[in-house]
């Protein structure tokens, strides 16, 4: 198992420290929900930081870490729905919480191959709403152009989720690399987030 | 100036410079929780010092008296006391002038605070250390109360008085110490064993000592979130706050329902960590 260096600790830290100010300062403002699911969303990243930044890489061996980073996505479309698509909240929150649950329960109790095209699903739809509803939102004048990065930070945490799942199976990136890759990809998904909204 | 710095250096090692710097965090969150117009800087010099004087004399004294623990143990057998590069008289001399100094500098300063410093440092040294840490286990919750008294007297500083936030706030460190120390006993297991100090892990076993961690977390999240939103912080950093905590309880959790060698160290890291944090968060919110 790969060592965390000094620049990994350092990256670590910058994602910790960016969520941390995210969820202190950077959502005020929105109503309950939103505000509920954001907390919940950068809570995890900030948690996330300092769990591999505490434990090392060997943190990922562990299958809580497939189901905390569906939280992430999860709770973060359910608050940009919540915030910017009100009237299909209702139905979006069942969609949360019974895919959570699916993502838990295929997890713990089915074959492997059940477990992964559900997770695949969820977390697809999850990533789609994060990518493409900040672009929406600029294309109807309803958000400023700087909320992009937000969109980019979904297509990052896509791209980490995919990199999680190269670390359980078989893949043409060796565990090494992936391992050198994720602090990198978590300090800039936390960042495209964070500045995404701070210039909303 | 060679002999001079070699001297500094060989004290800074007995005072423990992580954990004094640790409770002088707490007690300067104590004191800005109140409140009080921090720009009195004379008083909050005067709280830094005293505090850091008493604490640093508390912790050599205790280096003093567990000289002969601490040659049994490999974690310890190189400090000074037990390596021989600072001789008992120096330490006892050393540790006796930096706690007079501290609880007398404290007193002048405020006699409640002065008070609650000098409780401080005899619950550490006399109750804790020489009187209960070699007898039982439960030693450790005189160890929490001591730990407690920084906090407490910060606070007492900055409101005059010894009011139920302060106990709340004192009662968290109570409850957070046990997961600093038994995570750190279970750690060093042996090394306690060849010593001959009853832990918890030695006379209730690992997973009873678990348990007790996960629960003393969670007191301690549940006072410290009490305390906080009753002193009127911030939402923000009450939600920060929250996470902290959660994070907290997940890794206690964890290391009680899976436990490992990996889980149980990470948790005593994130216990440090997580102290820390509510303290600063206690004083940023607080300027």
């Amino acid at each position: 198992m790969r060592k965390l260096t000094a620049p990994d600790r350092f990256l670590l830290l910058g994602a910790g420290l960016l969520a941390a100010y995210q969820v202190a300062v950077g959502i005020d403002g929105w109503h309950a929900l939103p505000l509920a699911s954001f907390t919940m969303a950068f809570g995890v990243l900030l948690l996330a930081g300092l769990l591999l930044l505490i434990l090392g890489f060997e943190i990922l061996e562990s299958r809580l870490v497939v189901i905390a980073s569906t939280a992430i996505p999860l709770s973060l479309s359910l608050g940009l729905i919540s915030a910017f698509l009100p009237a299909y909240q209702p139905a979006y929150l069942v969609f949360v919480i019974l895919g959570f649950s699916a993502v838990v329960f295929t997890r713990l109790f089915t074959p492997r191959k059940v477990a992964a095209l559900t997770l695949f699903v969820i977390h697809g739809v999850a990533g789609l709403i994060i990518c493409f509803l900040p672009f929406w939102l600029i294309a109807t004048g309803r958000a400023s152009a700087s909320f992009a990065l937000v969109g980019l930070g979904g297509a990052l945490i896509g791209i980490g989720r995919l990199l999680l799942s190269f670390f359980a199976g078989r893949s043409v990136l060796s565990r090494g690399t992936i391992q050198a890759l994720l602090p990198g990809l978590l300090f800039l998904t936390t960042a495209a987030f964070v500045t995404g909204f701070v210039l909303f | 100036m060679a002999v001079f710095k070699e001297k500094l250096h060989l004290y800074w090692q007995l005072i423990k410079s992580l954990q004094t710097g640790l409770l002088l965090a707490t007690g300067l969150a104590g004191y800005m929780s109140a409140r009080c117009p921090v720009t009195h800087w004379t008083t909050l010099l005067g709280l830094s010092c005293s505090l850091f004087l008493s604490i640093s004399g508390s912790t050599v004294l205790n280096m003093w008296f567990d000289r002969d623990i601490d040659a049994r143990m490999p974690r310890t057998c190189r400090r000074p006391l037990p390596a021989g590069t600072v001789s008992p008289t120096e330490a006892l001399l050393l540790g006796l002038a930096l706690a007079a100094a501290g609880v007398g500098w404290a007193l002048a300063l405020d006699w409640l605070y002065g008070l609650v410093v000098f409780a401080g440092l005899f619950f550490d040294v006399v109750v804790y250390t020489i009187w209960l840490k070699r007898r039982t286990p439960w030693s450790i919750v005189w160890g929490g109360i001591a730990g407690g008294m920084p906090i407490l007297a910060g606070r007492a500083l900055g409101a005059g008085a010894i009011d139920w936030i302060s106990a709340l706030l004192a009662l968290a460190i109570l409850f957070w110490i046990p997961t600093h120390i038994m995570t750190f006993s279970m750690r060093y297991f042996k090394d306690y064993q060849s010593a001959g100090v009853p832990t918890f892990p030695a006379v209730y076993g690992f997973q009873v000592t678990r348990l007790v961690i996960t629960l003393s977390s969670l007191a301690a999240a549940l006072c410290i979130g009490l305390a906080l939103v009753s002193i009127g912080m911030a939402w923000g950093y009450l939600r920060l706050l929250a996470v902290l905590s959660a994070g907290l309880l997940l890794i206690a959790a964890t290391s009680l329902a899976r436990p490992s060698e990996r889980v149980n160290l990470g948790l005593f890291k994130y216990a440090s960590l997580y102290m820390l944090s509510s303290m600063l968060l206690l004083i940023v919110d607080a300027l």
